[in-house]
């Protein structure tokens, strides 16, 4: 399973990836390249492992076995120290925000900056400000906390947030869970012109075609535990492959038997 | 019949392991989180907040059980020392009762009750909607940013609490003696000095140091640890002030053996 060019070295490759939760085996050998600027979909039914794999790719669980490259220096491998300089180059869009609700959104989106120091706080309030503009909110909106915003304002704070600190890599975990159509082509827009302007390879995680189709330029399907298919995101809904097109067509028969308690 | 005979053991080896087990836990993290307190950076901003929370917000609340403790102890001593016409040993009672047992006891209660409690309630909040995920991938280490400000704000907070509720509990016992028992002021006030010794009052305060450090404890290992929605956060709540009030009698009676065992 490949969606990098055969001579480069991917921006991010995943050998062997396992990880089981007592005897639940939920990534049972994951192997992906993602070349460096490309915008990879990942799809998959609920528990199928794509959170995981996002989660183990930034260190917040750690695999059973496996590789994950970024830039050819193996991950896994380095001290603890130097992986998370490596994963300070990564931003992450989570699936309901995880905004921190004691601070306000201005806060929220320079958070990395004040932890790391790069910024003083007037100074953060202000760079705030302009990131906030990027996702098309008002400057006043990050003087409010975000318990007073709505689902897709939350959303475009999260984006301005993860998108703060010029990262190298984006991750999206199910970014237009929760949102109406329309508010979710909203973020979807806001998220290519991100992962554009910041040239950033970017991961997303969704169940949603319409959302798949606009944000990926690859994808891949990942189905108990293992990639199923990978390939051109324009061929999802003709891939060819029954479990893709069970999926992406929402059909109740196929090769993928959801388990239901009669 | 042996399999009767060993299930009551195999139940006690298991309530061992498991008890072991958590004991383990929990002190591995109290030194994860007390590294943090040496290492830096060190986030005085939070740290402020959490002492605001632990002595400021609480001093109310610490003020008038002191000063109604130490009425409530003048009037029963008197009632019981009047019996052996020793109505002169109240101050001393007073003074003693509060500095060493019940200023530094019942204010650990109260305050495990009410910050303990929060503490447990806003991480493990943070925990079960991603928001400590998010701190980890902006380059914030989680333990460093939400546990040691407040294992440090614990420890220093709990000693000036005591020392409020010391003061206003010899208050309360001065007005009770002084209004309603026909002690004179002065005779009083020095009974109270002539009484109170160095050891009293540092005794108490090390309970404070002590408790304190258990009650942050308690409440961030708790919350860290919570899973699975709002009845796993209010879990550990429950079990942060619970097991924070059984560890403060358990620990009262191993510092007070230390201070004064003969």
């Amino acid at each position: 399973m490949s969606t990098s060019s055969q001579n480069s070295i991917p921006k991010i490759r995943v050998r062997g990836l396992r990880k089981s939760f007592a005897d639940k085996m939920v990534l049972d050998g994951v192997d992906l390249d993602i070349a460096a600027g490309t915008s990879l979909v990942v799809i998959g039914g609920s528990g199928s492992g794509k959170s995981v794999l996002l989660k183990c790719i930034l260190g917040l669980v750690h695999p059973d076995e496996g590789v994950i490259e970024i830039d050819g220096e193996d991950l896994l491998s380095q001290p603890r120290k130097q992986q998370e300089v490596i994963r300070g180059r990564i931003g992450m869009l989570f699936q309901n925000g995880a905004l921190f609700d004691s601070l306000p959104v201005w806060e929220n989106v320079a958070f990395g900056l004040l932890a790391e120091n790069k910024l003083g706080r007037s100074a953060a309030h202000k760079f705030a400000r302009e990131v906030l503009a990027h996702v098309g909110l008002a400057a006043s909106v990050g003087d409010l906390f975000p318990a007073m915003l709505s689902g897709g304002m939350q959303k475009r704070v999260a984006l301005a947030r993860a998108v703060a600190a010029n990262p190298e890599m984006l991750f999206f975990d199910e970014p237009t869970t929760g949102l109406d159509p329309i508010m979710g082509a909203v973020i979807d827009g806001l998220i290519v012109d991100c992962v554009q302007r910041l040239g950033s390879t970017a991961i997303a995680i969704t169940h949603d075609m319409a959302s798949a189709a606009r944000i990926g330029t690859c994808a891949a399907m990942l189905h108990k535990g293992k990639i199923v298919w990978s390939g051109p995101a324009d061929k999802l809904l003709s891939s060819g492959n029954p479990l893709v097109d069970q999926f992406t067509h929402g059909r109740r028969e196929g090769p993928i038997q959801m388990e239901l308690r009669r | 019949m042996i399999d009767v005979l060993l299930t009551p053991v195999a139940l006690l080896g298991r309530a061992v392991i498991s008890a072991t087990r958590s004991t383990g836990r929990l002190v591995l993290f109290l030194f994860d989180g007390l590294s943090h307190i040496l290492r830096p950076p060190f986030y005085w901003r939070m740290f402020a907040i959490s002492f605001a929370e632990f002595a400021f917000f609480s001093l109310p609340m610490v003020a008038l059980i002191g000063l109604f403790t130490g009425m409530v102890l003048a009037l029963q001593s008197s009632t019981g020392l009047s019996r052996f016409n020793a109505e002169a040993e109240i101050a001393n009672l007073v003074v003693i009762s509060m500095t060493r047992e019940l200023g530094p006891v019942l204010t650990a209660v109260m305050v495990a009750g009410r910050v303990g409690a929060a503490t447990a309630a806003q991480i493990g909040t943070m925990r079960v909607t991603d928001q400590i995920d998010a701190l980890s991938t902006l380059s914030t280490n989680p333990m460093k940013y939400l546990v040691a400000p407040r294992l440090l704000a614990g420890t220093i907070a709990l000693p000036i609490l005591v020392l409020v509720a010391d003061i206003l509990g010899v208050a309360g016992g001065y007005l009770v003696a002084v209004l309603k028992l026909g002690f004179t002021s002065e005779v009083y006030l020095k009974n109270t000095l002539d009484f109170m010794t160095t050891l009293d009052v540092v005794s108490g305060l090390v309970k404070g140091a002590v408790f304190g450090l258990l009650i942050a404890l308690l409440g961030c290992y708790n919350g860290y640890r919570s899973r699975g929605g709002a009845e796993g956060v209010g879990a550990a709540t429950t079990s942060a002030v619970v097991v924070a009030s059984i560890l403060i009698f358990f620990f009262d009676y191993i510092i007070t053996e230390l201070f004064f065992s003969r």
